[in-house]
């Protein structure tokens, strides 16, 4: 059931109604049994992952906390009968951590172990029948992929590492938890949350409020006119320029590249617009994603940005349990005395940024092109930040840093920047990749711009009026929240007619202009794949 | 305190670490410097920091890493 679909609109629909008519206590379960019939309409078997999934990490929490209640109750004890010694405390302490630790690892590597082996092991087929030169030495095996399982293996084993590191408790209702894995808004595309964060609002009772109700329904239907009306009306263009690469070189290759940009853009955004719209029409908050990623001037800020919980998670739960491991710290403090205060400082942070944006790609999909785009991002942060000290003296000889035209100068060239290195995501070919990109340093075909080339990409000149009308209206509302740091419908809601004209504006236009009609078929989100 | 303010004087040396509250909220420090930091107490003052301790509280003020940096060395 695709969130653009009528089957969607309608399962959602009636989860409102029902939600808000049954008595309080029974909505976080109604919740549950919507997210288990949304995943069993996509696939029942889907249901095995998940459930296999939700049991263990059940299991794994309770045997967790149960493990770190016996370390208290017999500190408690020792306090009690006038044994305890700080000796003592330390052991009982290191007792329940190895305990902890020994679940913590056994459940982790095991869904971790699902996910790898359900999207991963064609891989390793392919590049071992590669190596081995034969198409076929090892047959590739059919494996049912279940949708979203990147997103809730990562949330599931961040609740995993958080109850184990005791900043939350395991939850002892097995349903409650089934319903944290599972929250079917979240299910396709992430956001990646914390129970730690959602579970405050997840199980709460909830009152029908207007302003509440109705902000979500505006970022809703914000989410489906970013995803209808922008990005499902570009992919054309994107598909055609990108599936033939004998003619679309050059100058065609930059269009593919911002066009992509501004397609991926809409299609994430959008759904999470839609994600989070979703819950907060049923009062539940889930963790903002995304927070104006193109206006970031540089790449660090821009993974600050974009995907801002899938970036958290890996620096919380790799990067940093990486860099601050005994081994690496041991690394750390050798490489200041024997290779000087320079490789000292680095090398370690290095190695963890190394391994995280490594994963970071190979989390992005089973195929090398995601490993290649990982590890530009790896290379082009290491590169500004060891440029950092230059520029910071370039700007103090010319202080441009403070002008408004150098801000719009470094957004370009993250925006810019950004683009190049996915083009990797959108060639899925590195060799490939290169040699387009290649192209659009070396052919100056840029008569394509004036002599109506672009008119031939699928998209008509209307097309072109509607995408143009649709990045400004996108454009002013991002500089309204960059320059104010407001969301526009805080203002919007004081002034009824305007919070349901802008409402019901943005609803028509969805309709109006939506790309679809004779033969439209509505296209899955990008990140569903992942 | 005052070697926690030289670890943090070394990385940015024109902040001022005794009234700045949001170091980390403000993107005055960023991970890569947080590592180091890490790696600099346990270098100098011999005090590891786990982990899990590395959360925005405790690095967002030179008087909170003292704090938490005091709160490790208590209960080792």
């Amino acid at each position: 059931m695709l969130f653009v679909s009528y089957e969607f609109i309608a399962f959602t629909i009636i989860l409102f109604v029902l939600y808000y008519l049954l008595p309080g206590k029974w909505q976080w379960p109604l919740l549950l049994l919507a997210s288990y019939v949304f995943y069993w309409i996509a696939n029942p078997y889907y249901l095995i992952y998940i459930g296999t999934t939700t049991v263990t990490a059940f299991v794994a929490g309770v045997l967790m906390d149960k493990a770190q209640d016996r370390a208290d109750l017999s500190i408690a004890a020792a306090k009690k009968d006038g044994t305890y010694t700080s000796d003592f405390k330390k052991a009982a302490k290191a007792r329940a951590k190895a305990t902890k630790w020994k679940i913590l690892l056994i459940s982790m590597l095991f869904n971790l172990g699902i996910l790898a082996v359900t999207k991963y092991t064609n891989f390793v087929i392919n590049n071992i029948n590669n190596f081995l030169s034969e198409a076929n030495a090892l047959k590739a095996v059919d494996i049912l992929v279940p949708m979203g399982i990147s997103f809730y293996t990562f949330q599931t084993v961040g609740y995993l590492i958080d109850t184990y590191r005791g900043t939350c408790k395991a939850e002892k209702n097995i349903f409650r938890l089934a319903l944290f894995v599972s929250f079917f808004p979240q299910l396709v595309q992430g956001p990646i949350s914390r129970y730690g964060d959602l579970s405050k609002t997840l199980y709460e009772v909830h009152k029908f409020t207007e302003k509440t109700f109705t902000s979500g329904l505006i970022r809703i239907f914000w989410g489906y006119f970013k995803k209808v009306v922008i990005a499902d009306r570009i992919i054309t263009a994107v598909t055609a320029l990108i599936g033939d690469t004998e003619t679309y070189t050059g100058a065609y290759v930059f269009v593919a590249m911002m066009f992509y940009a501004f397609e991926l853009y809409c299609d994430f955004t959008g759904g999470i617009d839609i994600t989070i719209g979703i819950a907060q029409c049923l009062g539940i908050t889930v963790a903002e994603n995304f927070n104006l990623p193109y206006f970031s001037k540089n790449i660090k800020e821009y993974w600050n940005r974009w995907h801002i919980t899938m970036g958290s998670w890996f620096t919380d739960y790799i990067f940093y349990p990486l860099s601050v491991d005994k081994n690496m710290l041991k690394l750390s403090k050798w490489s200041r005395e024997h290779l000087g205060k320079f490789w000292g400082k680095r090398l370690t942070v290095y190695i963890s940024a190394f391994l995280v944006w490594l994963a970071t790609g190979v989390w992005h999909g089973a195929a090398w092109n995601f490993v290649v785009w990982g590890l530009m991002n790896f290379v082009v942060i290491m590169i500004s930040q060891e440029l950092m000290p230059l520029y910071e003296k370039f700007h103090k000889k010319f202080g441009w840093k403070e002008k408004a035209w150098y801000g719009v100068f470094e957004i370009c060239r993250t925006v810019f920047l950004m683009s190049l290195i996915r083009m990797f995501d959108c060639y899925r070919d590195v060799p490939m990749t290169f040699k387009m990109v290649g192209t659009m340093f070396t052919k100056y075909n840029l008569n394509i711009f004036t002599d109506g080339s672009l008119l031939n990409l699928g998209l008509s000149g209307s097309d072109y009026i509607v995408l143009a009308a649709g990045l400004v209206i996108i454009l002013a509302v991002s500089i309204y929240k960059y320059r104010s740091k407001k969301d526009i419908r805080e203002v919007l809601f004081d002034r009824p007619w305007l919070w349901y004209g802008a409402m019901a504006l943005l609803l028509v236009i969805t309709l109006v202009f939506g790309a679809y009609g004779h033969g439209y078929d509505a296209t899955q989100f990008i990140y569903n794949q992942f | 305190m005052d070697e926690i303010i030289a670890i943090l004087k070394e990385l940015h040396p024109d902040v001022d670490y005794e009234t700045n509250k949001s170091l980390v909220d403000n993107r005055i420090i960023d991970s890569f410097d947080i590592i180091s930091i890490v790696a600099e107490i346990d270098d100098r003052l011999d005090v590891q920091i786990p982990a899990e301790e590395i959360i925005p509280e405790n690095f967002n003020s030179a008087e909170a890493l003292a704090a938490l940096v005091k709160r490790l060395e208590d209960e080792d």
